[in-house]
C-alpha cells in the first residue's frame, strides 16, 4: 500500500477531488496547509506597505491506495492540479506498513 | 431652561459615550487574535478612569474658570453644579451645567482612548492605566480649558486657545490633534513591536472594524452636532457636514487605495470613515457643506498617504493613531484658516472668515499656532509620561510575553476559544496544548494558572 500526499493550490481541490473520484478512490483526507517552493513566497501590497508572504496557502490531498494504483493516482492529481505556473505544488507518494479499518478492525487492503 | 436642547444634549453625551465602545471595536478587530482582549480593555478602562477622575477634579479644571492656561478647583466633586439650570460658557446655554458635564465627560474619555490605538500588542495594562490617569490630568484636562472654555460672559477665565481666536468646534485640537501627538510619543517611548515592520500584523477580524467604524459614524453625530449644545439650525449645519465630509473622506480614501496598492479595502473605507469625522470635527459648524465634501475628500487622501509615513520614519504607530487622528485634525484645523465663514455660523466672537472668505490670514495664523501648540504640549508631555512609567513600574511588555499574547499575559484571557484539543493558547504563538503545561517555564504560567 501507499500513501499519496497532493500539495496543491486551494482553487484546484474541487478539480483534484472530482479527478479522484472519477478514478475510482473511495475516499481521501484533506487539510489546510501552508508552505513555498522554489518560488519562496511571494510580496503583497497592503495599507501602502510591501509585506513578504513566505508560506503561501495549499491544501493538502492524501489518498491510500493499493500498489497498483499508486502511480495512476499520482498522475491523476497532478494533471488535475496543474495550471503551467509557479506554485502548483507537489505530489509524492511513500509506503505504508499497515492501514486498518477502524470500525471492524480490517487490516491492510482489505481497509481501503 | 429648554428642555429641548437639554434632551438633545443628553442624548449626544450618549451617543458620545457609544464612540469609544465602538473605538474598542474598531481597534480591536486590526490587531493580531492574541491581542484584541487587550486592546478593547485598553478603551474599557479608559471609561471607567476618566469618568471618575472627570467628577472628583476634571471638570473642575476644564471648566471651573481660572485663568487662561488652567481651570480652577472650585467645581471638584460636583457638588456646586447641582442646581445650576444654565451653563455660561462664553454665553449662556440653557442646558443644566451637570448636562454639559457629563457631554463633555465623553470628550475626555475618548481622547485617552484614542491614543492606544499607536501602542498595541505591547503595552502592560497597569502602566496604560497609570498613563491614562496622568495624561489626562496633565494634558486633556487643561487643553480642553485653553480649547472649549470661553469664560464667564465677562472676560474671565476664557481659554488660552479660545482666547487666540481659534476655531475649534468639536476637538479638532483638544481631542484629535492631542491624541495624535500622544499616540506619535507613546509609539516612540514603547518601541517597535517584535518583527515590526518585516513581520505580517494585518488585521484579524475585519468585520469588527467596520462595525466599530459605524459604532463610530454614529455616536459621532452626538459630538459634532451636540457641540452645538442646542437643537437648532447650528445642529443641523454640524450633521449635514459631518455625513458628507466623512462620506466624501471613505471615497477620497478607497481611491488612493486603488490606484496606488490596486485594491478598495474594507479597512480602507472603515479608515477612510474615521478620517473624515476627525476633519470634520473642528470645521462642522464653519464651513457651508459643499466646502465640508471637499474638506472630506482632501482629508480622506491624504490621511491614505499618511499612514505610510511610519515606514519611511520606522515608528510603529500600529493602528495609525498619526495617521489618522494627527494628520487628519490638522487637516481640518488649518482647512478653517481658508474656508471658514461667517455666513455659517452667524457673525460674532464664536465665528469668523477664513483666506477665502476675505478674512485675511489672520484666522490661519491663529489656527496654525494653536494645532502646534497643542501638537508640542501632548507630544512632550506624553514622552515624558511614559518614559518616567516605563523606567518605574515597567509600559513595554518583553519579547516573549509579546509572543504569547499580551491577552495571556496580562489578563489571563484569550479572546477566542475555538481549539478542541487544549485551551488558552494561540497556534500562531506555537502554543498547541492548554497553557498550563506548554508555557510552563515561561513567567506567564504563575500569572495564568495561578
Amino acid at each position: 500500500m501507499k500513501l499519496v500526499t497532493g500539495i496543491v493550490k486551494p482553487h484546484k481541490l474541487d478539480e483534484v477531488k472530482a479527478a479522484l473520484e472519477a478514478f475510482g478512490v473511495q475516499g481521501m483526507t484533506v487539510s489546510e496547509a501552508s508552505g513555498y517552493g522554489r518560488q519562496r513566497g511571494h510580496t503583497e501590497v497592503y495599507r501602502g506597505a510591501e509585506y513578504t508572504v513566505d508560506l503561501v496557502p495549499k491544501v493538502r490531498v492524501e489518498v491510500l491506495v493499493d500498489d497498483a494504483d499508486a502511480a495512476d493516482v499520482v498522475d491523476v492529481i497532478v494533471k488535475s492540479a496543474q495550471t503551467g505556473r509557479i506554485g502548483d505544488g507537489k505530489v509524492w507518494s511513500v509506503p505504508v506498513d499497515d492501514v486498518v479499518r477502524v470500525r471492524t478492525g480490517e487490516h491492510g487492503v482489505d481497509a481501503l | 431652561m429648554d428642555s429641548g436642547d437639554t434632551a438633545w444634549v443628553l442624548a449626544s453625551a450618549a451617543l458620545v459615550l457609544l464612540m469609544t465602545p465602538g473605538l474598542a471595536l474598531f481597534y480591536g478587530g486590526m490587531v493580531r487574535a492574541k491581542s484584541v482582549l487587550n486592546m478593547m480593555m485598553m478603551s474599557f478602562v479608559t471609561i471607567a478612569i476618566v469618568s471618575v477622575l472627570w467628577v472628583l477634579y476634571g471638570y473642575s479644571i476644564a471648566f471651573g474658570g481660572g485663568n487662561a492656561l488652567f481651570g480652577d478647583f472650585s467645581m471638584v466633586g460636583l457638588g456646586e453644579a447641582l442646581n445650576d439650570a444654565t451653563t455660561i460658557n462664553g454665553g449662556e446655554y440653557k442646558i443644566p451645567v451637570l448636562v454639559f458635564a457629563m457631554f463633555q465627560l465623553m470628550f475626555a474619555v475618548i481622547t485617552p482612548a484614542l491614543i492606544s490605538g499607536a501602542i498595541a500588542d505591547r503595552a502592560k495594562f497597569l502602566g496604560w492605566s497609570v498613563f491614562v490617569t496622568i495624561w489626562v490630568s496633565l494634558v486633556y484636562f487643561p487643553v480642553a480649558h485653553w480649547v472649549f472654555d470661553f469664560g464667564d460672559g465677562d472676560g474671565n477665565g476664557v481659554g488660552l486657545l479660545a482666547g487666540w481666536g481659534v476655531l475649534d468646534f468639536a476637538g479638532g485640537t483638544a481631542v484629535h490633534i492631542n491624541a495624535g501627538a500622544a499616540g506619535l510619543a507613546l509609539a516612540i517611548v514603547l518601541g517597535k513591536r517584535n518583527g515590526w515592520p518585516k513581520a505580517q500584523f494585518k488585521p484579524h477580524n475585519l468585520p469588527l472594524v467596520l462595525t466599530g467604524a459605524g459604532l463610530l459614524w454614529f455616536g459621532w453625530f452626538g459630538f459634532n452636532a451636540g457641540s452645538a449644545l442646542s437643537a437648532g439650525s447650528l445642529a443641523g449645519l454640524a450633521f449635514t457636514n459631518t455625513q458628507v465630509a466623512t462620506a466624501a473622506a471613505v471615497l477620497g480614501w478607497l481611491a488612493v487605495e486603488k490606484l496606488r496598492d490596486g485594491h478598495a479595502t474594507s479597512l480602507g473605507a472603515a479608515s477612510g470613515a474615521v478620517a473624515g469625522l476627525v476633519a470634520i470635527t473642528p470645521a462642522c459648524a464653519f464651513i457651508v457643506p459643499w466646502s465640508a465634501a471637499v474638506l472630506g475628500l482632501i482629508a480622506g487622501a491624504l490621511c491614505a498617504l499618511a499612514v505610510g509615513l511610519k515606514y519611511r520614519f520606522g515608528f510603529d504607530d500600529s493602528l495609525d493613531v498619526v495617521g489618522v487622528h494627527l494628520v487628519g485634525g490638522l487637516v481640518g484645523c488649518l482647512y478653517l484658516g481658508f474656508m471658514a465663514t461667517e455666513r455659517a455660523n452667524g457673525a460674532g466672537s464664536a465665528s469668523a472668515n477664513g483666506l477665502f472668505y476675505g478674512g485675511g490670514a489672520g484666522l490661519l495664523w491663529a489656527q496654525t499656532k494653536g494645532a502646534l501648540l497643542v501638537l508640542v504640549y501632548s507630544f512632550v508631555m506624553a514622552a515624558v509620561i511614559g518614559f518616567v512609567i516605563d523606567k518605574t513600574i515597567g509600559f513595554r511588555l518583553n519579547a516573549d510575553d509579546q509572543e504569547t499574547g499580551v491577552d495571556l499575559v496580562e489578563h489571563a484571557e484569550t479572546g477566542y476559544e475555538l481549539g478542541t484539543t487544549g485551551s488558552s493558547g494561540y497556534r500562531s504563538s506555537g502554543i498547541l496544548g492548554n497553557a498550563k503545561s506548554s508555557l510552563s517555564e515561561q513567567t506567564a504560567s504563575t500569572e495564568v494558572s495561578a
